[in-house]
């Protein structure tokens, strides 16, 4: 009989109705987010980075700019050290390539900015970042944590780690 | 004037008696018409706003998210801002269109939809005109809708605009015939076409819904054809013909559209419950409410029921909806206009009527679809046989 | 049906459905030439999002490309990192440890979960359900992008299987919740054929319309639920088995039509029988490395080499040609969503307009592939 599969249909919205919605309110309420998230917030360590230039390398569309100046002796300051976040495809390649752990993504994506040339991060925006609650390396070095265990995400618009609710 | 909440309605007939000894007769009847159409505008207005948010929420929770919650609390300040937004918009006329035709269109659009509520009867004597062809003149203004419709279609020089419009000439001139023959046999039944009597004949009796099922099923699928709303919304199918006839409009007169729209679903609800839910007459227990407000009520349960249906369903192809009103509901409209012609000639109590209607609708709608459906739709069971292949 | 003796004239109209238009999934472009209601011709023009895709990947190393193929068919971005590695690991000789074969088995069948839910509910959104079935699909397409979120980090463009493996183990929760997920999954499909599979609108909108006669389907090089939806046993999962394909117990739905109801229920079922192919995975997944420690730069020998996987799609296929440098000398996709294009004239003319946009849709193209 005609009409039985429209009432089956109507029977399935209309349990839906009383269902808790399954969206979340963005703003307010905070995304879970991986451990491994990578994210536009690039994290590097100073003293860990030779200079060697392996992630610029390794980046598919060549967004890292480095500049190193010899110190002698077989070692390298970095001058400049400029990541393009307008052009980057966050494949993480620069990260995973990274032979001394120098260079991190952490879980911002939240970098819109009204200009251009404010999408391009210069080392001292990146240096030393802190403790991210989570970030992107491989191999990973230490054991996962498990998503409870999150105390704290990292809020990329104020720059601070704030309570995990 | 007793103050009594259920007969608030004789404000008017105070201020008219009031005025009787100043004003010649003629003016004490634009007064009274006065009186009227500002008291349905103040309904009209804030229920414009109202069913925006209902539809936005509820379609909203069907689809298990919030819908609009951010201006205002629960987001109830929505269509203001949806207004605001909209009347802000840039007003354009495209090259090339019928500028006389293309600027007329929505405000034509807006008038049938107001002149409608002319005869709705929100309670007993609240009724702006109770016309003796009450129910006539609402199917004859109602049918006006497809004028403008066409003329939007047509002036707009675009041939998305244009396929709107003819879809939209062809759908709602096929669903007027069954939409008038489902009335057809309510009249029958009553005796009367004023809607008040409609009304009252079904405090007497049972409910309109209960001796007319067939009626209202009919009337049901052809008022939403009527108004173009999502299963038989292929006049302005968005995934097909991008808004068909109001395509190249905008802004202010877009809106006029959007909001004619909203206001014939009310008008169709409040049909539907006039003619088959009873009116303003309360359920059997709980009449303690005043008799406005179980309409509104039964009005605002209506226009859920629209959304509801707005939410789950697919819309129908053009062929197929031509199908459904002439195949379909048009030889089931005169069958049931042939019961019932026999009903009221024997003169049967309204409870046989009730129980041979139910049955005659349950037999007929399965009846004739199993007569006439497409075979493959109704009852293919198809095989999607499950081959596990020789692995090379 | 042009009216020839009748008085009156009638003649066809042209419209140009897109490149901005809301159901042609993207920037594609259908001439469609219309008598009344009704398609007479239509001519498919595409190329609008052409981004030389191919020939930015032999300008790069063979790691580098992986990235970039993430961005072809961006629904199902896991499937299309798999054919790339298995063209390079074929080109190179790269073994794959045991563990990985059985993570990428996971991966792409529940990338082709989830691309099938987008399909399903877009299928739908073109008929006009307003967004509903929609956004049930999307419920459980999220899920899955969380899953893939946890082991790789990404929500859209994963970048996770690799050239001899994967990129990185998978977390220890992942397990937990893709189980629970895979336990919840049958019950939603179930939800969804109660909401669609016997609606009556839905059935009179797809049977019968669209047909892709079997022998057509076969010139035409139609590929994937397209293909088998007219009734061509089809499968590489079955017909040329990759990866671990072969220790799993799994059916190929296989329609009779031809027509859009069937490809739909053919994806309906192919979701039922990926649910059962990641649960016998995650139950047999072995210990062991998860990547052929590469370098960064893999130098494969001068050659060539073809990899082919079944992507939610169709055939997906990678050909690469080495002149033994660090850059492929020669780069080619074979894009199912392109090839299924072909008999799309033949399946639109006759149809009215209504129905070209569920034809399309049943397709189930993705730009991004499309073009390059």
């Amino acid at each position: 009989m005609y009409g039985l599969g429209i009432v089956k249909g109507m029977y399935t919205t209309l349990m839906h109705l009383v269902r808790p919605p399954f969206t979340r309110q963005y703003p307010e309420e905070p995304v879970p987010i991986s451990q491994r998230f990578r994210g536009y917030d690039f994290a590097w360590v100073e003293e860990r980075c030779t200079g060697c230039a392996t992630c610029a390398k390794a980046c598919p569309h060549g967004v890292i700019d480095i500049i190193t100046e010899s110190l002698g002796d077989n070692r390298y300051a970095v001058e400049r050290f400029d990541i393009d976040i307008g052009l980057c495809m966050v494949c993480g390649l620069c990260v995973e390539a990274c032979p001394y752990d120098a260079l991190f993504m952490g879980i911002g994506f939240e970098l819109s900015s009204d200009r251009r040339w404010d999408l391009v991060v210069h080392k001292e925006d990146i240096a030393n970042r802190g403790k991210f609650s989570a970030y992107y390396r491989t191999p990973l070095k230490e054991k996962i944590a498990d998503r409870e265990e999150i105390t704290e995400i990292y809020n990329p618009s104020t720059g601070q780690n704030t309570p995990h609710a | 004037m007793n103050g009594d909440i259920h007969n608030f309605f004789n404000i008017d007939g105070a201020i008219v008696s009031a005025l009787s000894g100043i004003l010649p007769a003629w003016a004490l009847v634009i007064v009274a018409g006065l009186i009227g159409i500002i008291a349905l505008l103040v309904f009209l207005v804030p229920s414009q706003l109202a069913t925006i948010w209902i539809e936005r929420k509820l379609i909203g929770r069907f689809q298990i998210r919030y819908g609009p919650n951010r201006v205002g609390l629960f987001g109830l300040l929505q269509p203001l801002a949806d207004a605001v937004k909209i009347v802000g918009k840039e007003s354009i006329t495209p090259a090339g269109v019928d500028k006389w035709v293309f600027w007329l269109a929505p405000i034509v659009t807006f008038i049938p939809a107001l002149l409608v509520y002319a005869v709705i009867p929100f309670g007993p004597n609240l009724i702006l005109a109770d016309l003796d062809i009450g129910i006539l003149y609402l199917i004859s203004i109602s049918s006006l809708g497809v004028i403008p419709v066409f003329m939007a279609g047509w002036s707009s020089n675009n041939k998305y605009a244009l396929l709107g419009a003819m879809r939209s000439v062809a759908q709602m001139v096929s669903y007027e015939i069954p939409l008038v023959l489902s009335i057809i046999s309510v009249v029958m039944m009553t005796g009367s076409l004023k809607i008040g009597e409609m009304v009252s004949f079904q405090a007497d009796n049972l409910w309109m819904f209960l001796l007319q099922p067939l009626a209202l099923l009919i009337f049901f699928i052809s008022a939403s054809a009527e108004l173009n709303r999502t299963p038989m919304d292929i006049v302005e199918g968005e995934s097909e013909i991008i808004a068909g006839y109001h395509t190249e409009y905008s802004g202010f007169k877009f809106s006029m559209f959007y909001v004619a729209e909203y206001t014939n679903v009310l008008a169709v609800s409040a049909i539907l419950s006039a003619v088959f839910f009873g009116g303003w007459l309360s359920a059997p227990i709980l009449d303690l409410l005043p008799a406005w407000l179980w309409f509104i009520a039964k009005i605002y349960f209506f226009f859920c029921v629209f959304v509801w249906i707005r939410a789950t369903l697919p819309r129908m192809r053009a062929d197929q909806l031509m199908g459904l009103a002439w195949k379909f509901l048009l030889p089931l409209a005169l069958v049931n206009i042939l019961v019932t012609g026999i009903e009221v000639y024997m003169n049967l109590h309204p409870l046989l009527i009730s129980f041979i209607n139910i049955a005659l609708a349950i037999g007929l709608v399965a009846g004739w679809s199993e007569l006439i459906g497409n075979r493959a739709v109704r009852n293919e069971r198809r095989q999607y046989i499950p081959v596990v292949p020789v692995v090379r | 049906m042009v009216a020839q003796d009748s008085a009156i004239k009638t003649q066809p109209i042209v419209i140009n459905m897109g490149p901005q238009h809301p159901s042609t999934h993207g920037v594609f472009r259908l001439r469609l030439v219309l008598d009344g209601e009704t398609v007479i011709d239509v001519e498919p023009v595409f190329g609008y999002l052409h981004r030389s895709k191919e020939k930015l990947e032999e300008e790069r190393t063979y790691l580098q490309t992986l990235p970039i193929t993430d961005r072809m068919d961006y629904l199902s971005s896991m499937t299309n990192n798999l054919g790339c590695s298995m063209a390079i690991e074929k080109l190179a000789n790269i073994p794959v440890p045991e563990r990985a074969q059985y993570l990428r088995v996971i991966m792409a069948e529940l990338t082709r979960i989830s691309s099938h839910c987008f399909a399903q509910g877009m299928q739908l959104q073109e008929m006009g359900a307003w967004a509903t079935p929609l956004m049930y699909f999307i419920r459980e397409r999220e899920k899955i992008i969380d899953l893939f979120e946890m082991v790789s980090g990404a929500r859209l463009t994963f970048n996770y299987i690799r050239p001899g493996g994967v990129s990185q183990d998978i977390p220890p929760e992942f397990i937990p919740a893709c189980y629970k997920f895979i336990d919840e999954m049958p019950g939603y499909i179930d939800e969804y054929e109660q909401l669609l599979v016997q609606n009556e609108i839905l059935r009179s909108r797809t049977m019968g319309v669209g047909v892709l006669p079997r022998d057509l389907a076969i010139n035409s090089g139609a590929s994937g639920p397209v293909l088998r939806a007219s009734g061509i046993n089809w499968d590489l999962r079955k017909q040329d088995p990759y990866l671990v394909y072969d220790r799993f117990d799994f059916d190929v739905p296989v329609g009779q039509h031809g027509d859009t109801y069937d490809r739909f229920m053919v994806r309906m079922y192919e979701m039922r029988e990926s649910v059962k192919i990641v649960r016998q995975a995650l139950d047999q997944l072995p210990p062991g490395p998860v990547t052929a420690n590469l370098p960064i730069v893999i130098i494969p020998p001068p050659g060539d080499a073809y990899a082919h996987i079944e992507t939610a799609r169709g055939t997906l296929g990678f050909y690469m040609v080495s002149d033994g440098g660090a850059n492929p000398w020669r780069f080619h996709v074979r894009a199912p969503s392109l090839i299924n294009l072909t008999a799309l004239r033949e399946m639109i003319i006759g149809h009215k307009v209504a129905d070209t946009v569920v034809i399309f849709g049943s397709i189930d193209i993705v730009l991004g592939e499309v073009d390059r």
